[in-house]
């Protein structure tokens, strides 16, 4: 495995970091390929936004009839 | 909390049994079992009505319980549950990683900037959204990823309670996220060009 990771390894890391903890050097390596790309920023972004969301719909024990959006 | 006296407590649980079915169902993947889970739940209530004394948030609470229940759902048809897990192997994973990735491990379709969506997840569109699409995935993946998500255990607890190994889990977990991201991406953020 080559130091710098390809996207498709970047985005396999940046989805194991939401359920374990990945290696120091696997994070140094997502590191080094985020500051180099210019797509993978945004998914680690949709990433944070799915986080939000999922976080956001934990706590949304509002009734749907008294929330219309 | 003053609650209104011509509505009994009874009534008020009654309430909410429909809103606690939508999540058993979601979390299941079984209609008996959802029955039965939230069936446990509002008796449960019933039988502990001075536990809710204090609290705020009927249905806050009654969610409350119905996780445990749902646990409990989850180790008593444990066998059947893992069955289905084979079922949902993780044979399929790389194909999914084909569609998006080339060869050369670059995205095949960019992902989309979503720019700031603060605004978004408070809506209830949004809601109904994020719920149709975890409600889409296979059984199996559907659990883990409720599991995680919703029961909010850790990975440990998940591959006990469903007798997976961490990279069964971690395999499954993965491939729902992106299932997650592609649909979010397709019926929510698609279509949606700049900010809001």
């Amino acid at each position: 495995m080559l130091f710098m990771p390809t996207c498709k390894e970047a985005a396999a890391l940046l989805i194991a970091n939401e359920d374990r903890l990945i290696s120091l050097p696997d994070r140094v390596r997502v590191r080094l390929h985020l500051m180099a790309c210019k797509t993978c920023p945004n998914f680690e972004r949709q990433l944070l936004t799915m986080r939000n969301a999922l976080q956001q719909w934990r706590n949304y024990t509002a009734d749907e009839t008294e929330n219309p959006g | 909390m003053t609650a209104d006296p011509a509505v009994s407590f009874e009534q008020q649980l009654v309430a909410h049994r429909d809103y606690l079915l939508k999540f058993a169902r979601l979390q299941l993947r079984n209609e008996a079992w959802a029955e039965d889970a939230v069936s446990e739940t509002l008796l449960a209530a019933l039988n502990k009505p001075q536990a809710f004394a204090n609290r705020s948030q009927l249905k806050t609470w009654l969610v409350g319980i119905l996780k445990h229940k749902v646990i409990d759902v989850f180790r008593v048809n444990a066998r059947t549950v893992s069955v289905d897990m084979r079922d949902d192997g993780p044979a399929a994973d790389d194909a999914l990683d084909a569609l998006a990735f080339h060869a050369s491990g670059h995205f095949v379709q960019p992902p989309a900037d979503w720019g700031n969506p603060e605004q978004d997840l408070q809506s209830h569109q949004f809601m109904v959204i994020l719920e149709a699409c975890t409600e889409k995935m296979p059984p199996a993946m559907g659990r883990v990823f409720l599991m995680r998500e919703w029961l909010e255990l850790s990975s440990e607890e998940i591959c006990n309670e469903l007798g997976l190994s961490p990279t069964n889990l971690y395999v499954t977990l993965h491939r729902a996220r992106l299932r997650l991201r592609e649909c979010l991406e397709l019926n929510w953020f698609g279509g949606r060009p700049g900010s809001r």
